[in-house]
């Protein structure tokens, strides 16, 4: 078990969110940035959309009641543990009485604590992640309060290669306080002028302090509309990304976001580029760049094979024959005197 | 016609026009019914709205290239598509006093009795366009225009889960507690969202809703004992 002596500013449980339910109204929620919280599942040994927790700018105080393991990722809140600083994206062991702090946030603005075995919360419509103005999901749908207790599920005492367990800084996303993001353009561009698109993929815009888990509002030159748009439309659905633009300045849709909404989106950020912007606090700044889907997709598929190699690196267990992509055949070739065994996965759908 | 636009790296946004009306609703429909009927890899979620329907997907399983011409065979042959009729599902209202504090300045605004606008909001079936905003909050299309009312001018810090209410040209239940505008003419027992159900929410897109009213007696009883299924029943009035 684990106990909150400082809940920190803002700490919740997420996961990789409440899928399925959008069409419903149901926001999704779940990790800001989703790279970190998987490879903080990854370093300890857990599924990556387990459960962990989320800090924002100012962490948490956690004292550990029995031996647990735990990493830090995302943002660097310069962590200690009984006062001795630790590494972030390394996994640590943590002896019963020992105290983790993650005082505030040196770089970054979100960081996730994953430990081995997950958090021991109930499922709600198949997420534990916090959904706040709901009130469902992680403690009640609440954030973490000072004397807050959570049991880990399964809950583990030791890893194997404990020392070997850190992902090197190259893997990680080029986090920064001023970041490039790419976007695809998009559902309703062409409700905006071309000396619109223009002033939003040419100019840095500033992170205002009106950023939270549901969206992030940016200051910067006004983005013009197309002669003729309002600046309204008929209500469509909001992906994680999508960039409003709501009296000239945009605002970037984040994890909690309504499901529909009725402003116009210029573009939608790429999935590989979000935890770019979870990253950044109030001042930090942006530069927009388009690129193609094709593009942003290739990305995307880049970064999701570096979780997977950290993944296979670090499981703990075969894995599961039910999870992998249906078979088409396997074979044994010898070359130059060693043995391949390959695996032929059946592509897409036939 | 409609058109496949790009709305992230891992969604498309099938649009069938920029207008409220039951035609592109109804193309809204049956595209979604295709989508989910040709269970299609690499698709999570579908998100129908008043305009379009949004096809959420994994672009490591499925790229965009081969999912563009899927949902492009699927427009091909939308226009045979055989949509199932739309299910009813019935919503018991308790109209006025504390459950409708609104209701005489309704009346009293349109000239009638509150019996008349009970008449009036229980007659038509709505059409539940899309839902949003909130959980299980839904867009019903269908208020008779004689109850068309603005919305308060200070709007209530607390609205309870279950309310009925008219702002403008629209009505609409509250799913859950929350500081609103809308003129409150009722309150529903039946919970629309209950997180810890296993149909969390009662209504999808597309569905029709009558409201039908009810006393305090059987609004404790449902209250009480809330069995959503007794509301719910198949083959509405759409084609």
């Amino acid at each position: 078990m684990i106990t909150f002596l400082k809940k920190g500013l803002l700490t919740t449980v997420q996961d990789l969110g409440r899928t399925g339910y959008q069409r419903f109204g149901m926001p999704v929620c779940g990790a800001m940035d989703p790279f970190a919280l998987e490879l903080g599942n990854i370093l300890v040994g857990n599924l990556r959309g387990e459960a962990a927790l989320e800090a924002t700018v100012l962490g948490p105080t956690i004292r550990f009641d029995t031996t647990e393991i735990f990493a830090v990722t995302g943002g660097d809140f310069a962590p200690t543990l009984n006062g001795e600083p630790i590494e972030i994206n390394r996994a640590y062991r943590a002896a019963a009485g020992d105290t983790l702090a993650l005082p505030l946030a040196k770089s970054g603005a979100r960081a996730y604590i994953a430990f081995a075995g997950g958090l021991d919360l109930e499922e709600v419509m198949g997420s534990r992640s916090t959904f706040l103005k709901g009130g469902i999901g992680g403690l009640s749908g609440r954030p973490v309060q000072d004397g807050s207790e959570i049991r880990l599920r399964a809950p583990v005492d030791d890893l194997p290669d404990l020392e070997d367990r850190y992902v090197p800084a190259d893997l990680l996303p080029a986090y920064g306080n001023a970041v490039e993001v790419r976007f695809t353009y998009g559902p309703q561009e062409d409700l905006f002028s071309a000396a619109g698109k223009r002033t939003f993929a040419s100019h840095p815009y500033t992170l205002s302090d009106r950023c939270d888990r549901m969206g992030f509002r940016l200051n910067g030159p006004a983005v013009e509309l197309a002669p003729g748009c309002d600046g309204n439309i008929i209500s469509d659905g909001i992906c994680f990304g999508a960039i409003q633009i709501t009296d000239g300045q945009p605002i970037v849709m984040m994890a909690d976001r309504q499901t529909t909404g009725g402003y116009p989106k210029l573009g939608c950020v790429i999935a590989a580029d979000l935890p770019l912007l979870a990253q950044l606090k109030a001042g930090d700044k942006v530069r927009f760049r388009p690129v193609s889907v094709a593009a942003a997709q290739a990305v995307y598929r880049r970064q999701q094979k570096i979780l997977d190699k950290l993944e296979k690196r670090f499981a703990l267990r075969p894995p599961d024959p039910a999870e992998e992509p249906p078979l088409c055949g396997r074979f044994l070739i010898h070359v130059n005197g060693v043995e391949y065994d390959i695996y032929l996965e059946e592509q897409y759908d036939a | 016609m409609a058109r496949i636009l790009t709305s992230s790296d891992c969604s498309l946004c099938v649009e069938f026009g920029d207008t409220i009306s039951k035609e592109i609703n109804r193309q809204v429909r049956a595209f979604t019914l295709a989508v989910e009927a040709a269970g299609i890899q690499g698709v999570t979620e579908l998100v129908p709205t008043y305009r379009s329907v949004t096809v959420h997907y994994r672009p490591e399983i499925m790229g965009y290239a081969r999912l563009y011409e899927r949902l492009h065979g699927l427009l091909n042959g939308l226009a045979a598509a055989d949509i199932p009729p739309a299910e009813t599902i019935r919503v018991p209202v308790l109209y006025g006093g504390v459950h409708g504090p609104d209701l005489e300045t309704v009346a009293k605004r349109h000239d009638m009795t509150p019996e008349q606008v009970i008449e009036l909001h229980t007659a038509p079936t709505y059409l539940n366009y899309m839902l949003g905003f909130m959980p299980g909050f839904c867009y019903l299309g269908g208020l008779d225009e004689r109850l068309h009312t603005p919305r308060l001018t200070t709007p209530r810090v607390r609205i309870p889960a279950g309310s009925v209410g008219i702002a403008g040209s629209q009505t609409g239940i509250y799913p859950l507690d929350s500081p609103g505008g809308w003129q409150l003419i009722g309150q529903t027992p039946l919970r629309l969202y209950d997180p810890k159900r296993e149909k969390a929410i009662l209504v999808d897109a597309g569905m029709e809703i009558r409201f039908f009213p009810i006393d305090e007696r059987e609004y404790e009883r449902l209250r009480r004992e809330n069995y959503p299924e007794e509301f719910v029943s198949e083959g509405g009035e759409n084609p």
